[in-house]
């Protein structure tokens, strides 16, 4: 609710868009490169930056964000230096919503409470624990809305009008609908009905922005989903284009940011 | 008559207390609800209990023996029974619950199921239960743990089961959860997941634990035919996640007088990544679908684990074990991998009962206990046999010497 999300959303739909949402592990493959890496992907394009907490065991994600992770662990990252940078990047002048991605467990070995103040003190807008479904994450969400910051909650294909209607009700800034079945990874092709699933939850959950993720990598799978919501989330793409430069030797904030330029110049309408 | 314990059931929403629930990516909801609405079903009918009864009863070897352990006993000077459920068909308890979920799969109309392992007789009671049932299986296993238990990963390959090995994380028992659950996030209209203890999402840790309850219904009725009556003074089991312990102890838990010890990993030492014991420095977390004690740093990841047993090398305790120690009613003691392997040879030697590693743990606090409880009577669950574990132990004590 520090109203940046809802802005970022709103602007792009003002110029006929979808809003891009780019995912990128913090601290993978360090916490500096991240530094840099946000206000590149801004300027890129990027209008909502998901920002992964990396944990030991991502149940939710496939290899490449796993690899991700398992990097952004070994350089020392930690849930409270990913606070850190973000009020560092603030202060250097980033204006783009930032939403923390992650699991539950780093945010309860913080504490809900203390969690959501120093997010929110760190200039962070939003936070999706992937395994705090709403059943569990009631409580959670009320303190992050408390202090000011949007909880975001997945819907799922097989999410039922009940779910639906329960994520709308709990989440603020916008509703992260997973695109189909199974764990994040590029997939080559953008799954039959996701347009009736998009259409079901927007028919659900009210005058929230809906974003899709899982599986969306390419310019051209950016296009067409951006023809049916509100906003495109990509992430392993992102994530594999940083992990090659890194192993090519070349600088991976130039090559991320040069594929998210890619990917913005698809959300048209 | 002493006043009876109030047994604490899940609720609703899986929690034992503040133990439980249901901590799954939305992905994972649609399945996990599904999975609770056929247990239940499954659960109130006669047809299923039956059909189970008589796989147990026929196929895998039940009622199991309870067998006095008389040498044990004479040098301890308590009287040592032991439940031998290293004498079911695949050698260790894991059969009960493989039966029971690969029978639910069947009527759920699946036509697949994975399973994770450790020590790899979950997996192997799995696989037997899916050639059984006609199944195909996918098991994954820790890349580290394929090598500590070859003899289990070939059996599963004789049984017609493809082996995965899991190479991310620690490459042990946790790595091996993440992977099957990443499978049935992808697969789960067709394919059921066989979770192989008393962890994970809301219905697993209840239905797991229901599906080994006998272990303890037949142990009541047996310690009562040969203690005239009475109840023995002290159960005691292994806990990696707590399947075997909880099935030993569920149907003494109204009976406060019957003290229930479950034995965790002490492993190498007390330092972090060096053991695998959840009670003491654990904290409260969530992990693999369910919040209860687990091993983490300050910042909530997930600690890596040993212990010389695979079976017991897992970072979190089943959410029931959770909420029975905080209300009180059970307790939990750790040994050390040397202390195991001591009564590895112990109970060899004197009972000619070749223990699994991780039921070892479970003896050798008893043996640690025993002399200090003269004339008690002791039921250890002897929830699996060593024969698995057999060129591990070789190897380890050739290398440190410490053969004869």
């Amino acid at each position: 609710m520090s109203g940046r999300i809802a802005r970022a959303f709103t602007r792009a739909a003002r110029e006929g868009r979808a809003a891009l949402v780019v995912f990128v592990e913090a601290g993978d493959p360090s916490l500096e490169v991240t530094g840099r890496l946000l206000p590149a992907l801004a300027e890129a394009g990027a209008d909502v930056i998901e920002l992964g907490v990396p944990f030991s065991d991502p149940i939710a994600d496939g290899p490449a964000i796993q690899r991700a992770s398992e990097r952004a662990l070994a350089a020392g990252t930690s849930l409270a230096n990913v606070l850190d940078l973000v009020a560092r990047v603030r202060s250097g002048g980033l204006d783009v919503p930032v939403v923390l991605f992650g699991y539950a467990n780093p945010v309860l070995a913080m504490g809900e409470a203390a969690f959501a103040s120093r997010a929110a003190e760190a200039g962070v807008d939003g936070a999706l624990v992937t395994d705090l479904p709403p059943e569990e994450g009631q409580e959670f969400a009320s303190t992050l809305r408390a202090t000011r910051l949007d909880p975001v909650f997945l819907l799922a294909p097989t999410s039922p009008p009940r779910r639906v209607k329960i994520v709308g009700r709990m989440s603020r800034g916008f509703v992260y609908v997973v695109s189909r079945p199974g764990v994040t990874g590029v997939r080559a092709d953008v799954p039959e009905g996701l347009e009736d699933l998009v259409t079901r939850v927007k028919a659900g959950v009210g005058r929230l922005p809906v974003a899709v993720g899982f599986g969306i990598s390419t310019p051209e799978q950016v296009a067409a989903v951006a023809r049916i919501a509100d906003g495109v989330v990509v992430g392993s793409a992102v994530v594999l284009a940083l992990e090659g430069a890194v192993a090519a030797g070349e600088d991976p904030v130039v090559a991320a940011a040069a594929l998210v330029r890619r990917l913005a110049a698809a959300t048209g309408r | 008559m002493a006043e009876k314990f109030v047994v604490p059931e899940a609720d609703a929403a899986g929690r034992f207390g503040e133990f439980g629930g249901r901590f799954v990516p939305e992905t994972l909801m649609a399945p996990v609800e599904e999975l609770t609405l056929a247990y239940a079903k499954a659960r109130a009918d006669a047809s299923f209990r039956r059909e189970l009864h008589g796989l147990l009863t026929t196929y895998a070897g039940r009622p199991t023996p309870l067998t006095e352990a008389r040498r044990l006993s004479a040098e301890l000077g308590a009287r040592i029974f032991l439940k031998r459920e290293d004498l079911l068909h695949t050698g260790a308890h894991k059969i009960n619950n493989a039966l029971g979920q690969v029978l639910l799969a069947k009527r759920m109309g699946k036509r697949r199921v994975i399973a994770e392992t450790g020590a790899g007789q979950h997996g192997v009671a799995t696989a037997t239960a899916a050639a059984l049932m006609g199944l195909p299986c996918v098991v994954y296993m820790g890349s580290v743990d394929i090598e500590r238990q070859a003899l289990n990963v070939y059996r599963m390959r004789l049984l017609g089961t493809k082996v995965v090995a899991v190479d991310s994380g620690s490459k042990t028992l946790k790595d091996a959860i993440n992977e099957a659950m990443r499978d049935w996030v992808a697969n789960y209209g067709d394919t059921h997941y066989v979770l192989g203890s008393v962890l994970g999402p809301h219905p697993y840790p209840r239905m797991v634990r229901d599906f080994h309850a006998v272990i303890g219904r037949e142990t009541r009725a047996q310690a009562r035919k040969v203690l005239g009556g009475k109840l023995p003074d002290l159960l005691v089991a292994c806990v990696g996640g707590g399947s075997n312990a909880i099935g030993l102890f569920h149907a003494f838990l109204p009976d406060r007088q019957v003290e229930l010890v479950g034995v965790e990993a002490g492993g190498r030492s007390s330092a972090p990544g060096e053991h695998a014991a959840r009670f003491g420095p654990g904290r409260v977390g969530v992990l693999h679908g369910t919040r209860t004690l687990l091993l983490a740093d300050e910042d909530g990841q997930i600690l890596p684990t040993h212990s010389v047993s695979a079976g017991l090398d897992y970072p979190a305790v089943g959410p029931e074990h959770a909420n029975l120690a905080a209300l009180g009613r059970t307790r939990y003691e750790s040994v050390t991998d040397d202390e195991a392997l001591a009564a590895f040879h112990a109970l060899s030697e004197k009972e000619g009962i070749i223990p699994a590693l991780e039921t070892a743990h479970a003896v050798a606090w008893v043996l640690r206990e025993a002399p200090k409880r003269p004339g008690s009577t002791i039921v250890v669950g002897l929830s699996g046999r060593g024969d698995k574990d057999v060129p591990s132990v070789a190897r380890l004590e050739g290398l440190e010497g410490v053969a004869s």
